[in-house]
């Protein structure tokens, strides 16, 4: 259900500082999502392109995920164009398509796309526990690592759990209709499955007060300093800060504004 | 058993009294001594009230009536079970609810860590363990995709690695195949630690235990000498001449 196709390896990406990765993706993305002109949206978008490249993922892998996302966006394709008005850029018999809803279209697209690139070289080419050791070490709020590490570690039996009862329920000749019987055995399950949850969460806080827990949260995780972590932090910040100027500065290339 | 010392005693269990919320009591006058080097075996039916014994033992549950003595000194307060719980390690029946770090490793120096441990003698004390169980290769494992019987060793691994005196094994064979089992029972017989086992494996209990000890009506029931008889089983290869260990 949550593999981790993407986080074995040994890329240059890989072997950069967990906690560098964090931080450059989280500034990434937050300047791709903001920045709104072509210039700057394309060199995300290869610059993005390029992190891929260097994390040497499967590229069938990517794409499946890219086109998940994409799918989405194609929604903004079918409906942007045709409502957001403004110019009329060309019309299709009776239905016009409006040029700032294609821009706008455009926009999402490039930026969605290049966070997603960015997310999936730098992010997902860690684990999830290392993930959470680098947010742990980034000052994270404890509750939130905590939060984040055990439902990574109880999703899968939470899962184990859903099967379970749905296997009881189909072994007893139990098939989805639009009945009241079926919404109730719905209803049941989800909440047997609550039930459990929490009935192993309180197992679970048992085992751990047996151990001297005690709130506070200790990682073994070490991260040493590399002079990759230097180039990989200088190259994400000459291509932000590049991606900047080209959003207050727009070069008059290109035929969009 | 009134001939052993009180300094030998770790546990003094009287008129233990527990009842679920609402329900009838599943302790009722229990009376129970554990002392050092006692290996006991505790086998009796489901819903006697095993498991709730060795919570109440740790301060998981708190008794209704009666005086739990651990280590000579009365216990009540949470305060007291903390300290407690590094001395009596509990290896529940569920290894699932033990583990629940990413990482084997992690998960065998956390209590280690919450003991006040520098990183360094967590992660000492965690390799000499593993190494112990022969789970060396095991640190970097991801807990949940362990098999069964690894998840048990693993869960004993992190018990363990409190450096407890007394083990409180609830229904470790439960689920284990053959090998994981022989495994267990050569690691019980070589560690020298007080321990109470629960198990509904009498052979397994014969060979673990020095004492098997029942429940019912809410209380403790001694047998002392488990009397040797012997009965029909079935197994592969049972024509051929063989002993049993």
């Amino acid at each position: 259900m949550l593999d981790e196709p993407f986080a074995a390896g040994n890329s240059v990406i890989h072997r950069i500082d967990p906690r560098f990765r964090v931080v450059a993706s989280i500034v990434y993305s937050l300047v791709v999502a903001v920045v709104y002109t072509f210039p700057a949206l394309f060199t995300a978008f290869f610059f993005s392109l390029c992190l891929i490249a260097s994390a040497r993922l499967d590229l069938r892998r990517v794409l499946k995920r890219l086109v998940l996302v994409n799918g989405f966006v194609l929604m903004f394709w079918l409906l942007l164009p045709f409502t957001a008005e403004g110019e009329i850029l060309y019309r299709l018999g009776p239905i016009a398509v409006y040029r700032p809803g294609v821009i706008l279209a455009a926009q999402i697209t490039l930026k969605s796309n290049a966070i997603l690139m960015a997310l999936i070289a730098l992010v997902s080419t860690m684990s999830f526990a290392t993930l959470g050791h680098a947010m742990n070490r980034l000052k994270f709020p404890e509750k939130f690592v905590f939060l984040f590490l055990l439902t990574y570690r109880y999703i899968f039996v939470i899962e184990q759990e859903h099967k379970k009862i749905w296997r009881a329920v189909k072994i007893r000749g139990f098939s989805p209709a639009t009945s009241l019987h079926c919404y109730k055995t719905y209803a049941y399950m989800i909440a047997m499955l609550f039930i459990r949850a929490s009935a192993r969460a309180d197992r679970v806080y048992r085992a751990m007060k047996c151990r001297g827990f005690s709130g506070r949260f200790y990682t073994l995780a070490e991260f040493g300093a590399s002079g990759g972590n230097l180039i990989f932090s200088v190259t994400v910040s000459l291509a932000t800060v590049a991606i900047i100027a080209l959003e207050w500065f727009p070069p008059k290339l290109l035929p969009f504004y | 058993m009134n001939t052993r010392e009180d300094a030998e005693r770790i546990l003094k269990l009287r008129g233990i009294r527990f009842a679920y919320p609402g329900e009838n009591p599943v302790l009722n006058d229990l009376d129970f001594d554990l002392y050092r080097g006692d290996r006991i075996g505790l086998l009796a039916p489901n819903g006697s009230g095993k498991t709730t014994l060795f919570h109440l033992i740790i301060g998981l549950l708190a008794p209704n009536a009666g005086i739990l003595e651990i280590f000579g000194n009365e216990v009540t307060a949470e305060r007291d079970f903390i300290a407690i719980r590094r001395k009596i390690g509990l290896l529940f029946q569920d290894a699932d609810d033990q583990l629940f770090s990413p990482t084997v490793m992690e998960d065998v120096a956390f209590g280690p860590l919450n003991m006040g441990k520098s990183k360094d003698e967590a992660l000492a004390i965690s390799r000499r363990v593993l190494s112990f169980l022969g789970l060396s290769a095991f640190e970097d494992r991801i807990t949940f995709k362990l098999s069964g019987g690894e998840k048990k060793l693993v869960s004993l691994a992190t018990v363990l690695a409190m450096e407890p005196e007394v083990l409180l094994l609830d229904e470790p064979m439960n689920g284990l195949d053959h090998h994981t089992r022989m495994r267990l029972r050569e690691i019980l017989e070589s560690i020298d630690l007080t321990y109470i086992i629960i198990s509904h494996d009498i052979d397994f209990l014969i060979d673990t235990t020095s004492a098997i000890y029942t429940m019912a009506d809410g209380r403790i029931m001694k047998d002392e000498q488990v009397s040797i008889h012997q009965h029909d089983h079935a197994h592969l290869f049972g024509h051929v001449p063989h002993k049993h260990k």
